[in-house]
């Protein structure tokens, strides 16, 4: 294992995956408990429009894909929140749309595109180091409005009403999650790719709730687990020869089945 | 006495559709007000109204003499418990503390007096031993309490319950109804159910609300109302403790 380490791709890639994992954890235990799976994956794609722009005008696509996730995010937001349309179905059309714009750019964009499929399905192992850099400062950021802003997001979470009637800026802390959830979709699109980006949103939340019942513990739970899955694709798939966006999320996959066969299994005598 | 609650013709209703036409009436301190109607009547619109969620179409609403959104900071609400999320990772004690939250702003810690004010909330409805099980472990009647317990953290004048024994099994609601007497010592009360006998043999005074409101600020249901509201002849007697829905002397005005 550590001869692997000799490799600066593999240390670059086993650092971005611990620290896309922080970012998981948090969000991913809000997109659970608010059941805003589907929202997260419509951000997601849409982002892709992003990178079509980055290299249309020559930018970091990452950079493109930042700003093209969180218009996506506050759009989407402000669909889900102000209109009398069926809101899944316009956040339907956003996430085509989004996808489609994308692909046209990277069509217009002059120039070599050799790591297109890299977006779609991921290259944690070819992560430069500037990009951990803004991996890491979207963690801090996601870090701390989650910690400025706990008591209202957790109302939000639980009761949105209430939280309204108690004269939390419910509109504005909704969009502030929507952001977050923006920003880790980026970070994720550079480890597992957007397509994949659910898996690694949902599954260490979904374990980690199904074990701790307490917001807070519920975050860091999933933030080790994260880590604890990326860590062993990633080495799976290095030894193995595997792609390692599929590998990460296999194991997670594995780890949520196995865990739902757990509980079933010691809850059954109880019953 | 003073009003803490003034409604004067108010129209109200969702895509121009009303659902509540002229609604008059005012909360004097210290009631307890019983509100029954048929589904669809406007019971839950006319809270969502009180505590500024739904605006008017026209018409004005004054809580504490204010204008909706200032007052219902002294609202204590209990939203009708319809989809539970019993995986949501929170403990009893979190769910209560947020009825702090229209003191604290953005930015600010809960403080020692938040604390108190939680548990002095827990130890009425008598949950405080169970402040750290998650919330999804409680049953019916004690997650009613704990949602009460909510509701009274914000320390509040006016407590608005919509269909608070919804979820709840008869034995516990007994308790809960015990609870809201104590509580309606000091607190307003404004509650809303679908259940009128069970209603009606524990609040002080009775209003039907079918998009009009019948309500004279008294605790008899006289058939007459009930047609209006309901529109249709209702069986008081079928409901059973009928003795407690009328005074003696309303008896013979079933059979007349």
């Amino acid at each position: 294992m550590i001869e692997a380490l000799q490799f600066g791709f593999m240390r670059n890639a086993l650092m971005a995956g611990l620290l896309v994992s922080v970012a998981c954890g948090i969000v991913g235990t809000f997109v659970v408990v608010k059941r805003i799976v589907f929202i997260s994956g419509g951000i997601a794609h849409a982002a892709y429009g992003g990178i079509g722009l980055g290299y249309f005008l020559k930018l970091n696509p990452v950079l493109g894909a930042i700003a093209f996730s969180l218009a996506a995010a506050l759009g989407m937001g402000v669909v889900q929140r102000k209109t009398r349309q069926r809101a899944d179905t316009i956040i339907g059309v956003m996430w085509a749309i989004g996808m489609a714009l994308g692909i046209l750019l990277l069509d217009l964009a002059p120039g070599y595109k050799a790591d297109l499929m890299s977006y779609l399905f991921g290259s944690i192992l070819a992560v430069p180091a500037s990009d951990l850099l803004i991996i890491l400062a979207l963690d801090l950021i996601i870090v701390a409005l989650v910690v400025l802003f706990y008591k209202e997001l957790l109302a939000v979470s639980f009761d949105e009403t209430f939280a309204t009637v108690e004269n939390v800026p419910v509109d504005a802390i909704y969009l502030i999650l929507m952001c977050m959830i923006g920003l880790t979709v980026v970070m994720l699109m550079r480890v597992v790719g957007l397509i994949l980006v659910i898996a690694l949103l949902t599954i260490p939340a979904a374990i980690s709730g199904q074990f701790v019942k307490d917001m807070r513990k519920m975050m860091i739970l999933a933030s080790i687990l994260g880590a604890a899955f990326t860590t062993t694709g990633l080495w799976l798939s290095y030894f193995l020869n595997l792609t390692s966006g599929a590998t990460i999320i296999l194991v997670s996959g594995a780890a949520y089945l196995l865990t739902l066969a757990l509980r079933s299994f010691i809850r059954a005598p109880a019953r | 006495m003073e009003e803490v609650i003034s409604v004067r013709h108010l129209w109200a209703g969702y895509n121009g559709e009303p659902v509540l036409e002229d609604v008059t009436f005012s909360i004097k301190e210290l009631d307890f007000i019983g509100l029954i109607g048929p589904n669809g009547g406007g019971k839950t619109t006319l809270l969502k109204v009180l505590l500024g969620l739904l605006a008017p179409a026209r018409g004005d609403v004054w809580v504490m003499g204010q204008n909706v959104k200032a007052g219902r900071r002294h609202i204590g609400y209990l939203p009708q418990s319809v989809e539970f999320d019993r995986d949501f990772p929170i403990r009893v004690w979190d769910v209560v503390r947020m009825g702090r939250l229209n003191r604290r702003r953005l930015l600010q810690r809960y403080t020692a007096e938040d604390d108190e004010s939680v548990a002095e909330a827990l130890r009425s409805v008598r949950m405080l031993d169970l402040r750290n099980h998650p919330i999804g472990a409680l049953s019916g009647g004690q997650r009613q309490r704990v949602y009460i317990a909510r509701a009274l953290a914000t320390e509040p004048h006016i407590l608005l319950l919509d269909e608070p024994m919804a979820s709840v099994d008869p034995q516990a609601s007994a308790g809960i109804y015990e609870l809201l007497r104590q509580l309606n010592e000091r607190i307003t009360i404004l509650m809303v159910s679908h259940d009128m006998s069970a209603i009606s043999s524990h609040v002080k005074t009775v209003g039907c609300l079918n998009r009009r409101l019948f309500y004279h600020g008294e605790k008899q249901v006289t058939p007459d109302v009930l047609a209006l509201a309901y529109q249709c002849p209702i069986d008081l007697i079928a409901h059973g403790v009928p003795h407690r829905v009328f005074p003696e002397h309303a008896g013979e005005e079933v059979q007349g």
